[in-house]
């Protein structure tokens, strides 16, 4: 089996952090990929698949995260993640 | 942003009567209200824009937890509440599974960062499943109240 890491820097820069919405639809996407997600932060992991995860890291605007994925899909993955992570930058989006 | 520093002890409701997503909205917003936490005038503001938020997604999150929130500015201060549905309510969550388990956030406009960390904490606890099912199996206020400063310290 050809298992690559692919390894990416995110930068948070909306002014609300990563908070539910954007872990939610982070969390879908990844797991529609065979290859294992991890997010870092601080040198602590968690599974980029699980939503409830992601909220753990609390990452305010201005974190940094690495992502991880291993598998053989992790190219694919890699490319749809980041033009995902991409989408959540500020805008005018309305905000509960 | 322990759960205990936010979480109003007097609205935890230990046995939700609501059998619908509105509904569970509903009490548990009513229910921070009984306890002086916003003004009667602002309860209906407080529930349409924790349903509008519904809208954008459910905070139905799995694992038959869910984490409805918004900001406003009816509060000074970052506020929350624990429920429980011993039934389970259909809250259109993202595995499909009925929400036993509800903690309502409510925070001020402008204080992402406090939003955040609640949100951090409150997350960190629902991961525990020992936390999830003893909420589960509490009847009482105090028990929930215990639950939340055993499991987060």
């Amino acid at each position: 089996m050809d298992c690559q890491t692919a390894r990416h820097i995110l930068r948070v820069t909306n002014s609300q952090g990563f908070h539910m919405r954007p872990c939610a639809a982070f969390a879908a996407l990844a797991s529609r990929f065979q290859s294992e997600v991890k997010v870092l932060k601080d040198d602590r992991a968690v599974n980029g698949k699980s939503v409830l995860d992601l909220m753990t890291l609390g990452a305010a605007q201005g974190s940094e995260l690495t992502l991880e994925l291993t598998g053989a899909d992790s190219k694919q993955a890699m490319d749809a993640l980041l033009v995902l992570w991409g989408t959540f930058a500020e805008k005018s989006e309305p905000e509960a | 942003m322990r759960m205990s520093d936010f979480v109003v002890r007097d609205a935890i409701l230990p046995d939700l009567a609501a059998v619908n997503k509105e509904g569970v909205v509903r009490e548990m917003a009513a229910s921070l209200q009984a306890a002086g936490c916003f003004r009667d005038g602002d309860l209906e503001d407080v529930v349409r824009a924790i349903l509008k938020r519904e809208l954008l997604g459910s905070t139905g999150i799995g694992r038959g937890v869910a984490i409805p929130h918004t900001k406003h500015n009816s509060v000074e201060r970052l506020i929350g509440t624990v429920a429980v549905s011993h039934a389970g309510v259909s809250f259109e969550s993202l595995d499909g599974e009925p929400v036993q388990v509800f903690v309502l956030l409510i925070s001020p406009q402008d204080r992402p960062g406090d939003h955040l960390r609640a949100l951090e904490n409150v997350s960190r606890c629902l991961r525990d499943d020992g936390f999830v099912k003893a909420l589960r199996a509490a009847t009482t206020r105090d028990q929930i109240w215990g639950l939340l400063e055993k499991y987060d310290h």
